[in-house]
């Protein structure tokens, strides 16, 4: 399971918890998010901008 | 930052919390209609039913000129301080039913006190502009990132019957600001009132869609009551239907006219936020991310206390979760004044474009082409703007 942070706002999205507001189960791959899908923090930012993140 | 270092500003940078007391004033601003009535009452003045109008109209564009800019930033540490002191957002929690107090009680009073049409109209455009201001503290609710503040927009919004903004605004606006794709960026040679009427549709169809796609992720139609949109318009529907249904068809003509004035509040703002100003493609095809330059900036202090720092709007698109006491003054296009009075420029278009389009052009070096015009009027623009140019 991998966490994915956005580059400008820090939000993380973790294939674990996944996001359920954004309509995400916990368990959804990172590569099951739709390309066009933008920071639901910022969206300043989009999908392919997010970087792997490791704690 | 120094890519964005078109203006030479030297920055300033500040220790002391300069503003924090006068961050109530909006507050003030919000139950101002009733403090009006109050003393139009004690009084019998005509002009008091008018106090916001004229507080907006005439007085903050006024404390604009007399008082000027303020440019100065708090250096990172401090910054994060102010940021997480709670009492800022206090302030705008307080606000909250304050909207909903002015709103109720001046719907009462022009339903069962108010005596002349002067008097009814005077307080119902009051109610618009302080609905104006319920946007702002909604925004500013909306783009935070957690249940607590969200649910808080919701609510807020519901005054000014603008409940799909959170949804419009944060996922839509944000994403497709300064380019073509966005209803809620003016363009190069637009004038407020077309922008107006490409604006709010098209705000309102962006909002269903974006919570539509969510919420058919989650398997939910749109009429299911996880819809954000929804909820709070349930709120409006409530409000807006017991006052008629208490009052009776009195209080229609201030529905219509403080909801629809209101919303040309925000949609004014959205006017002059981002006028003419274009994010480039970029070669992979995507456009380039939302910086400083992608909007307009204004520093005068009267009107930015009264919105909550909006205006510093450069740096609100560059990091919109940053909260308002901490918003930054940027290397960005400057606006000659603050919103309130580039909201009567924007109402007379001709006066509007006199000054706002060469700002636009100065911005490109000139460069027209890389501005964002409006597709009706590029042929004309171009011509007019290139006119004179030997370099072909
Ligand atoms: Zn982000």
């Amino acid at each position: 399971m991998n966490k994915y942070v956005c580059p400008g706002c820090g939000y993380i999205y973790s294939e674990e918890s996944g996001d359920e507001f954004e309509g995400f189960p916990a368990g959804t791959k990172w590569i099951d998010i739709p390309a066009d899908w933008a920071c639901p923090s910022c969206a300043v930012r989009d999908k392919q901008d997010f970087q792997k993140f490791e704690d | 930052m120094a890519q964005y270092n078109t203006y030479n500003h030297v920055e300033k940078i500040k220790t002391k919390d300069t503003k924090r007391y006068l961050w109530w004033l909006p507050l003030l601003v919000a139950v101002s209609p009733i403090i009006g009535i109050k003393i139009y009452e004690a009084t019998g003045n005509p002009l008091f039913p008018w106090l916001t109008p004229i507080l907006w109209y005439i007085f903050i564009p006024l404390g604009d000129f007399v008082f000027g800019r303020d440019d100065a930033n708090y250096r990172d540490s401090r910054s994060e301080e102010i940021e997480n002191d709670v009492f800022y957002k206090w302030l705008v929690f307080l606000s909250v039913p304050l909207f909903y107090v002015t709103w109720i009680y001046s719907a009462w009073w022009i339903a069962t006190v108010a005596n002349s049409t002067t008097a009814y109209l005077g307080v119902t455009i009051g109610v618009a502009l302080t609905n104006g201001l319920a946007l702002v503290v909604g925004h500013e609710l909306g783009h935070k990132n957690n249940q607590q503040e969200k649910n808080l927009a919701k609510l807020v919004l519901a005054v000014p019957a603008y409940g799909h903004f959170s949804a419009e605004h944060n996922r839509g606006h944000h994403k497709d600001v300064a380019t073509p794709d966005d209803p809620a960026s003016a363009r190069l040679g637009e004038s407020l009132y077309k922008f107006i009427l490409r604006e709010i549709p098209g705000a309102f169809v962006r909002a269903f869609h974006d919570e539509n796609v969510r919420l058919k992720r989650k398997g939910k139609s749109v009429f299911s009551i996880e819809n954000q949109i929804l909820q709070s318009f349930f709120i409006t529907f409530l409000l807006y239907g017991g006052a008629l249904y208490t009052w009776g068809p009195v209080i229609l003509p201030f529905i219509l006219i403080s909801t629809l004035w209101g919303w040309q509040f925000l949609s004014t703002s959205n006017y002059i936020e981002h006028y003419g100003l274009l994010r480039q493609k970029q070669e992979d095809g995507r456009f380039e991310r939302t910086r400083p330059e992608h909007s307009w900036n204004a520093d005068h202090i009267v009107s930015n206390i009264m919105t909550f720092h909006l205006q510093r709007h450069s740096d609100h698109h560059s990091r919109p979760t940053r909260r308002y006491q901490v918003l930054r003054s940027d290397d960005a296009p400057q606006l000659p004044t603050g919103y309130a009075g580039c909201f009567t420029m924007a109402y007379l278009p001709f006066l509007w474009r006199k000054v706002m389009d060469h700002r636009v052009l100065e911005q490109y070096n000139g460069d027209i082409l890389k501005a964002n015009l409006d597709p009706k009027k590029r042929d004309a623009l171009i011509r007019k703007y290139t006119k004179g140019d030997s370099n072909e």
